[in-house]
């Protein structure tokens, strides 16, 4: 590497969290000012510091359904902010695109301190009935709206939801690698496991190998303990320059290298290599940023959608050979909080709750920070990588305790 | 149990750049985008060729051939008491990296596996004709 890439200039100096929880009832702009005074709290600042916002995926991305959360006008308008930088929106490297939008954005000296936010309702969006399908699920040619664009090729099939797109990704490595359902079930005892430990987890009862592979099935091989739990929650960060990490109140997280690439078909059915898909091209941008290398890594929180994604992501990450993920998770060991390389050390989506990508990177911050109470991993941890979304959306991260 | 395609379906909406597509089924064609220049297949349809951005483009048959990429048997009852169904992604013979969503139809869903040899069957609705796949002898050959 010759100059240190923009990202660096940025570090994670503030973390806050609202409740989080199934059908909590409380709004989303409640419950996102919530987690942003948290986090401006905990950066050490006031609101008048604050001269950044952004979020993903903005207002109104997919309806009614809990899915967005506020867009940054409303956020702005609520705290009375007074920002000289503002960003939303859906397309990009995943969910975290937001936070690399404030990296950069810093770097360029657009801003110094950006709250950065994502917040689902979606379980109370949800209510009492069964999660729905894209398009409502179904339903016959008589009044029912047509589909264009990438929907076109999936809703006349019955191909309803990320589950079923998804699903013929892990068929494929079930085939290409041998991978198998107990192999799978490790990513979700693991996350269960994790989230026994997490006093805001969704789902803390134990879960046995049994228990999972008696669940219903959803869509082969995805039974429900495979499936993200949809909940409400926000999540907030605070990014600042590089320069007030050593006079944050807490130790600051430093942006050491992003993974942004798509090199790929943008597509969840035309991706070149189905078993990869653009997890592949992200990780290996990433590692293009930075001269730490895979083994450097002390702890993964790795997004999971679907149990098959961290798997896919180990891989891509360089954490483990191609193929090879199955095998690396086998019995569940390697990593569990005291393995070589804990995953998803607060429960994750399958167990903790589906806050979308934010619920990882916080994470990754309270155990580099040393905060994780009874889920803190043992001896010392320097290195963390996060990694958000699945299919032909992916972005990651790699941050320092300390600079790099 | 015989698969068949979900007992409800949404259907796409036709317009000047997929109704080639989507009403391939009238008379039992399968066509897509192919490249005058490169010869290349394109696939969900645009303007221009990808590979060689030769603008030359017309949609062209093929056999109606493909192998199942991969298929995943949903269970889901999306829609209540809807019954399961199997989703595939089949390749097509002419161009494998040319995928389809299907549903897998007038088979037995766990005899199912990657790599089987499938073939063009299309559902009317409406205006549209789906093209799901069936079980296909492999070319040359037998089972």
């Amino acid at each position: 590497m010759s100059a240190a890439p923009a990202e660096r200039q940025a570090a994670i100096t503030g973390i806050g969290q609202s409740d989080v929880g199934r059908r909590l009832g409380r709004t989303e702009i409640d419950l996102t000012i919530d987690a942003c005074l948290a986090a401006i709290a905990d950066a050490g600042l006031t609101r008048d510091d604050i001269d950044g916002l952004a979020t993903y995926p903005g207002a109104g991305v997919g309806g009614a359904m809990g899915f967005s959360g506020p867009g940054t006008p409303e956020v702005q308008d609520a705290l009375r902010l007074k920002l000289d930088w503002h960003d939303g929106g859906s397309e990009g490297p995943a969910q975290m695109k937001a936070v690399i939008a404030a990296c950069f954005a810093i770097a360029a000296g657009a801003a110094r301190h950006v709250l950065v936010y994502r917040t689902v309702t979606e379980s109370t969006a949800q209510g009492e009935g069964g999660r729905p399908g894209i398009g409502g699920g179904g339903g016959g040619s008589g009044g029912v709206p047509r589909f264009s664009g990438f929907l076109q090729w999936t809703l006349p099939f019955g191909a309803v939801s990320a589950a079923n797109w998804i699903a013929l990704v892990a068929q494929r490595r079930f085939h290409e690698f041998g991978l198998t359902r107990e192999q799978l079930g490790q990513v979700a005892l693991n996350g269960r496991r994790n989230a026994g430990l997490n006093p805001k987890a969704l789902y803390r009862q134990p879960m046995s190998m049994d228990d999972y592979l008696a669940a219903r099935m959803i869509t082969t091989p995805f039974c429900l303990f495979d499936c993200d739990a949809p909940c409400d929650g926000s999540t907030a960060l605070v990014v600042s320059h590089v320069d007030y990490a050593r006079d944050a109140p807490h130790p600051a997280c430093h942006v050491n290298a992003v993974g942004t690439a798509l090199r790929g078909r943008p597509s969840w059915d035309q991706f070149d290599d189905m078993t990869t898909m653009a997890a592949r091209d992200a990780g290996a941008s990433m590692w293009e940023r930075t001269d730490l290398r895979p083994s450097d890594v002390d702890l993964a929180q790795l997004y999971d959608g679907f149990s098959i994604l961290p798997l896919v992501w180990l891989e891509a990450l360089g954490l483990c050979g191609r193929g090879e993920s199955g095998g690396f998770v086998e019995g569940g060991g390697r990593i569990a909080l005291d393995g070589e390389l804990p995953l998803n050390t607060a429960g994750g989506q399958l167990s903790a709750g589906r806050l979308h990508g934010f619920g990882l990177i916080h994470e990754a911050c309270v155990q580099l920070r040393g905060d994780g109470g009874e889920r803190q991993i043992p001896g010392r941890h320097e290195v963390a990588v996060v990694a958000n979304g699945g299919g032909p959306i992916a972005g990651s991260m790699l941050l320092t305790r300390g600079p790099g | 149990m015989s698969a068949n395609g979900p007992s409800f379906r949404v259907l796409p909406r036709l317009d000047d750049d997929n109704r080639f597509f989507w009403t391939g089924g009238e008379d039992g064609t399968l066509r897509f985008l192919r490249c005058g220049s490169c010869r290349q297949f394109v696939h969900p349809p645009v303007p221009v060729c990808p590979a060689c951005l030769g603008n030359d483009l017309s949609p062209q048959p093929v056999s109606g051939r493909g192998t199942v990429h991969s298929y995943t048997l949903n269970v889901q009852e999306w829609i209540p008491g809807s019954e399961p169904y199997v989703i595939g992604l089949v390749s097509i013979d002419e161009q494998p990296d040319v995928r389809l969503i299907t549903n897998l139809v007038d088979c037995d869903p766990d005899a199912i596996e990657i790599g089987d040899p499938v073939e063009v069957v299309f559902e009317h609705h409406d205006d549209v004709y789906l093209p799901l796949f069936r079980p296909a002898a492999p070319a040359g050959g037998t089972r």
